[in-house]
C-alpha cells in the first residue's frame, strides 16, 4: 500500500452549527464546538472517541489548540493547515493519511466564523502587500473580478452567463430550509444590483454570514458500527498555484486543473461518473472555472455550459444543491459546508433538493484569490 | 548576495521609484525575469538577481473597477510589462471603465502621500494591441 487509498476512510458524522446571524458575544469557538457536538451526535460517537483534530479559522489563529482546550480533547494527531476556503478539503487529505497510518482513528474537522456579527474587516484582516495594497483592490473580490473580466475577453463569456450561476444557486436555496436567502432572484436583478468590482455586482458575490461546521472521519471498520451509513473518501487532490493574484500566470485557469485529475485518479473515476458537484462559489466566475478545470466542459465553455438553467434544479447537472455560498451560507472559509452538502447528497438526506441515486459526489474547495484548490470525491457503499 | 541587515529588496525597489524608475530583477542563473522584488530568485533559489530598469511600457492583461461608498470609481488593473513581468497597478488619465484589456500603457510614478510611499501607475499611450 502506498499513498492515499480509495475508501480507506469514511465520513461518519456531518453537521452545521447555527447559521446566519448569531447572538452578540457568540464566538467562532462556540460555533465550532456546537458543530462538533452535533457531528458526533450524528454518528453516535463522543468527545472521548476523538483522537484527531483539524481546525482552521481566520479568527482563531491557533485553531487546534483552541478547540482542544474548549472541548478538553487531547488529540494524538492535529493539523491547523490554513489555505483559505479549501483548508478543510486539505484536512480531509491529511486526516486520511493520518488514519491510514494509524496515527489517529477518529478525526474531527471543524470551522467557525462570526464574520457577519463582527464585520469582514475584523474577522479576516488582509495582510499589507506593498506591491498591491496601494491600488486598493477590494480583496478577494477584485481578484476574482479580474479573472472574470479576462474570461469574458478571452472566451466571450457574458455578465448574463455569470448571473445564471447566482440565479441557479438561488433556485436551489429555495429548496433548502437552512438557506439564508428566501426570495427568488432574476438575471436582471443580479445585473442591476449594486456594482462592487466590475463585472461583479453584490449578487455575483457570496454571502457574508456567521456559521460553522464539523465532520467526523474514521476507519471503514469502525464506520460500519455507527448510526449513519458511511460516506467513503474515494479520492482527494490538493494544489497551490500562488498567494497573490498578480502571480497567477493565466487568470482563466485555476489549479483545480491539477487537484481534480489527482482526485479522479485516486478514485478511479471519470468526471461523468459523478452524480452531483459541490463547487466553491465565492463568486459567480468560480463554478464556471471549476466546471472547465475539473473536466465538465472545454476551457472557455463554462459560461455557455451554465446558460439556460443548466445547473439549476431540473438542469443537466446538479451543482451546489444547498444554494451555495451565493445563497445558502458563506461564513468566510466555506469549504467545510461545501463538503457537508456533498456528504448529505450521498446519504440521501437532502429532501426536496435530493439528487436521485446520488452515489458519487464531488466537493471542490477554493482558497485565497484562486490560490489553493482541493478536490474531494465522496462515494456511497455501492462505490467501494 | 543581499545582506538583509543592510538593505531590502523593497528598499532598493523604492529607491528606484523615488528616482522615477520602475525596477525589476533578472536572474542571471537561468535568464528569467523576477517581479515582485525578492532576496532570492524563484525556481533557481539563486542570489544572483540583477536589478534592471524597465522602459515602462506594457499592456493591460485584465482590469476591474472598484466602487467604494462615497468615492469615485477606481481602476485596478494587471499590467504585462514588456520586459516580461506582470504587476498590479492602476491606469489613470482615463475613465476607469474605458480601460480595456489589450490597451497599451506607459508607466509613471504616483507621488503618494504622508501615509503612502510613491508607487507605479500607468497611463494610456494610444493604439490597442
Amino acid at each position: 500500500m502506498s499513498g492515499l487509498v480509495k475508501g480507506s476512510v469514511a465520513v461518519v458524522g456531518a453537521a452545521e452549527s447555527d447559521l446566519g446571524q448569531v447572538a452578540s458575544g457568540s464566538s467562532p469557538l462556540d460555533l465550532m464546538a456546537q458543530a462538533t457536538i452535533r457531528a458526533l451526535d450524528d454518528c453516535g460517537l463522543t468527545l472521548k472517541d476523538v483522537d484527531g483534530l483539524f481546525v482552521a479559522a481566520t479568527q482563531v489563529r491557533m485553531g487546534p489548540m483552541a478547540l482542544a482546550e474548549y472541548l478538553r480533547i487531547k488529540p494524538k494527531y492535529f493539523d491547523g493547515t490554513i489555505i483559505g476556503g479549501s483548508s478543510f478539503m486539505s484536512h480531509v487529505a491529511h486526516a486520511q493519511a493520518a488514519i491510514q497510518l494509524g496515527l489517529c482513528e477518529v478525526a474531527v474537522i471543524a470551522y467557525g466564523s462570526t464574520q457577519r456579527s463582527v464585520s469582514r474587516a475584523a474577522a479576516s484582516p488582509r495582510e499589507f502587500n506593498p506591491y498591491e495594497s496601494p491600488y486598493r483592490p477590494i480583496l478577494p473580490i477584485s481578484a476574482y473580478a479580474m479573472a472574470a473580466a479576462r474570461h469574458m475577453h478571452q472566451y466571450g463569456t457574458t455578465r448574463e452567463q455569470l448571473a445564471e450561476v447566482a440565479v441557479a444557486a438561488r433556485k436551489w436555496a429555495l429548496l433548502n430550509p437552512k438557506a439564508w436567502e428566501k426570495e427568488p432572484l432574476t438575471i436582471e436583478q443580479v445585473l442591476n444590483a449594486r456594482m462592487v468590482s466590475y463585472p461583479f455586482t453584490v449578487r455575483d458575490c457570496c454571502l457574508v454570514v456567521d456559521g460553522g461546521g464539523a465532520i467526523v472521519l474514521t476507519t471503514p471498520a469502525r464506520a460500519k458500527s455507527l448510526k449513519k451509513k458511511p460516506v467513503y473518501v474515494l479520492g482527494v487532490g490538493e494544489s497551490l498555484s500562488h498567494a497573490n493574484i498578480s502571480s497567477l500566470p493565466d487568470f482563466t485557469v485555476s489549479a483545480a486543473s491539477e487537484s481534480g485529475p489527482i482526485a479522479f485518479k485516486r478514485a478511479g473515476l471519470k468526471p461523468n461518473e459523478v452524480n452531483m458537484l459541490s463547487l466553491y462559489d465565492a463568486f459567480t466566475i468560480t463554478p464556471i472555472l471549476f466546471l472547465e478545470d475539473l473536466g465538465y466542459c472545454p476551457k472557455g465553455e463554462g459560461g455557455r455550459f451554465v446558460a439556460d438553467g443548466a445547473i439549476a434544479p431540473g438542469g443537466k447537472l446538479a451543482v451546489n444543491t444547498s444554494g451555495g455560498g451565493l445563497s445558502y451560507c458563506h461564513p468566510g472559509m466555506y469549504g467545510l459546508l461545501v463538503m457537508i452538502e456533498a456528504i448529505r447528497q450521498v446519504r440521501g438526506e437532502c429532501g426536496a433538493r435530493q439528487v436521485p441515486q446520488c452515489d458519487i459526489a464531488l466537493a471542490h474547495g477554493n482558497g485565497g484569490v484562486l490560490s489553493s484548490q482541493c478536490t474531494v470525491i465522496f462515494g456511497s457503499e455501492n462505490t467501494i | 548576495m543581499i545582506d538583509l541587515t543592510k538593505e531590502s529588496p523593497l528598499g532598493v525597489y523604492s529607491q528606484y521609484l523615488k528616482n522615477g524608475q520602475l525596477a525589476y530583477q533578472f536572474c542571471t542563473d537561468d535568464n528569467s525575469v523576477c517581479f515582485y522584488p525578492r532576496a532570492f530568485a524563484p525556481s533557481t533559489g539563486s542570489p544572483n538577481l540583477e536589478w534592471r530598469v524597465s522602459k515602462g511600457l506594457g499592456t493591460v492583461y485584465t482590469t476591474t473597477v472598484v466602487h467604494y461608498k462615497g468615492e469615485a470609481p477606481l481602476n485596478v488593473a494587471m499590467i504585462d510589462v514588456d520586459e516580461g513581468f506582470r504587476m498590479m497597478s492602476r491606469v489613470e488619465d482615463i475613465d476607469p471603465m474605458a480601460v480595456k484589456i489589450g490597451m497599451r500603457v506607459q508607466f509613471k510614478v504616483h507621488p503618494g502621500n504622508e501615509k503612502q510611499a510613491p508607487y507605479p501607475i500607468f497611463t494610456p499611450i494610444g493604439d490597442i494591441k
